[in-house]
């Protein structure tokens, strides 16, 4: 009878699970950085939404193309009628995971290198993307950064001749986002 | 023995409990997955959308469009107006007798904006304020209003015979326009432009000192880049100076990096509301077609915050 009981008791301590915790933001960072011989180009967004389960380590970035600001409005401008067509392919999204999760303590703070591998879709193409980032926890906040480039060529972004010289073929993506825990 | 076992349900249950709130406020819906966040409607009512880039810059030809130069922009633009194309080969198709515009348009606030030019055709200058009233919106709103008004001078030496008073008044001019305008969809967008043009002075007393007019203009994007615009003003029957014709224009817009070309045919010689709507003289049908174009460059003077 006991050991019944010791069992029972043993079964359901055992179920106790911790259920899946998330980290979230709508006001994640992201920026893109293009160097070229006539002109840089840099762009901020303010705006992205962003979830990283904490089990699993997958997560997900959506970012709205419209909410890029630039310094000039004119390159807003054009960066969304012509280059990106952001009425036709509203929002750049990322889907993807933390390969190595289980090394990531959520509880102590710490810079955490991280690999993340996923797919990324932007002006209506969708690729493979694999980048190492870092996950830094900070005062119960995790930040997550993570710096990559892109070739405009990958999703049909075309530069025409005429800018050739102020466009760079490959630019510089810069993930710079703190998220809370949900 | 039931006793024992109840007991250790209850107590793994209020143990679990708050586990089971936790889940419910997950943002992702099935199987711990982060696929379905955010939900599309959030993002859509994030952003609560304007219609922008209804034409590529803030004139549709000769009128005004519903664009404003961008907040801390300004934008330079040079117009030309050539003389009428039947002058032939001699005169280069009107080449040689060609009427010039140079202004600067400043945009002071996201819904403000002014400028100030100079034309050549009457020696006249322009200065005019155009405020942006309601945006297009993207599901609502279909129409995008702002409205226009604007003051001009002519200084030509006055051609009055000896003893005439001719007073400074005489050579003003008042222009109020509303803009109306709906953008289709990305290729096409068309603008309506009910006119008020006050003239201080006019030639004889049986003509009407105010001037109304409506205008109509639109745009069919070709490509990217590329677009074909058209303009046209009704003077209504009644309020208009004796001899003037309407003006029509149409022509093609090139947008490269800084600068928008727009390249037209028009049978208006001036550049100004007054002249263009009120006051042209030659007509499409005799042979009064002119050649003329606008170039426009913008120039970032107070950059947005953050660069």
């Amino acid at each position: 009878m006991r050991i019944i009981g010791v069992i029972l008791l043993l079964m359901l301590s055992v179920q106790i699970e911790v259920y899946a915790q998330y980290w979230t933001t709508r006001t994640g960072k992201v920026s893109f950085f293009s160097s070229a011989p006539f002109e840089d180009i840099k762009a901020n967004s303010q705006q992205a939404t962003a979830i990283i389960n904490q089990n699993n380590g997958e997560l997900k970035w959506v970012v709205p193309i419209k909410s890029f600001q630039f310094k000039k409005a004119l390159m807003q401008e054009h960066f969304n009628e012509n280059y990106l067509e952001s009425e036709r392919y509203p929002q750049g999204i990322f889907v993807g995971k933390i390969e190595d999760i289980s090394a990531v303590d959520f509880t102590k703070e710490g810079v955490y290198p991280v690999v993340v591998k996923g797919k990324l879709t932007l002006h209506g193409v969708t690729r493979e993307i694999e980048t190492s980032g870092k996950l830094i926890m900070k005062d119960g906040m995790l930040l997550a950064y993570s710096k990559f480039n892109l070739a405009l060529a990958d999703y049909n972004i075309k530069i025409p001749r005429v800018v050739i010289k102020n466009i760079a073929k490959e630019v510089e993506v810069t993930v710079n986002t703190l998220l809370l825990k949900n | 023995m039931f006793m024992k076992i109840f007991l250790t349900c209850a107590v793994w249950g209020l143990m679990y409990s708050p586990f089971v709130s936790i889940a419910q406020t997950n943002p992702a819906v099935e199987n711990n997955s982060v696929d379905k966040w955010p939900e599309e409607e959030e993002t859509y009512e994030a952003m609560k959308e304007q219609t922008n880039a209804t034409f590529k810059t803030t004139r549709v030809i000769n009128a005004h469009s519903i664009e404003n130069t961008g907040h801390g922009v300004l934008d330079f633009k040079i117009s030309h107006r050539f003389n009428r194309l039947d002058r032939g080969f001699k005169d280069f198709f009107g080449l040689d007798g060609a009427v010039t515009r140079i202004g600067f348009d400043y945009g002071l606030t996201p819904w403000l904006q002014i400028g100030v030019g100079r034309s050549s055709h009457q020696k006249e200058y322009d200065g005019y304020v155009k405020a942006k009233i309601l945006p297009q919106m993207k599901k609502g709103w279909p129409v995008a209003v702002s409205y226009v008004g604007g003051t001009s001078v002519q200084s030509m030496p006055p051609n009055n015979p000896a003893g005439t008073q001719y007073f400074f008044s005489n050579r003003m001019y008042f222009f109020n326009q509303l803009l109306l305008a709906h953008k289709l969809n990305e290729w096409v967008s068309v603008q309506l432009m009910p006119s008020h043009i006050h003239f201080n002075l006019v030639p004889t007393t049986a003509e009407a000192n105010d001037v109304f007019a409506c205008g109509i203009g639109g745009r069919i994007k070709v490509s990217k880049r590329v677009s074909v615009n058209g303009e046209y003003f009704y003077q209504f029957p009644g309020s208009r100076l004796n001899g003037t014709k309407n003006s029509l224009s149409v022509g093609v817009d090139i947008e490269t990096g800084g600068h928008v070309f727009q390249m037209h045919f028009t049978n208006s010689t001036g550049m100004s509301e007054r002249t263009f709507i009120a006051q042209t003289t030659d007509s499409w049908s005799d042979g009064g077609i002119r050649f003329g174009f606008n170039i426009s460059r913008v120039f970032t003077v107070v950059s947005p915050k953050g660069f």
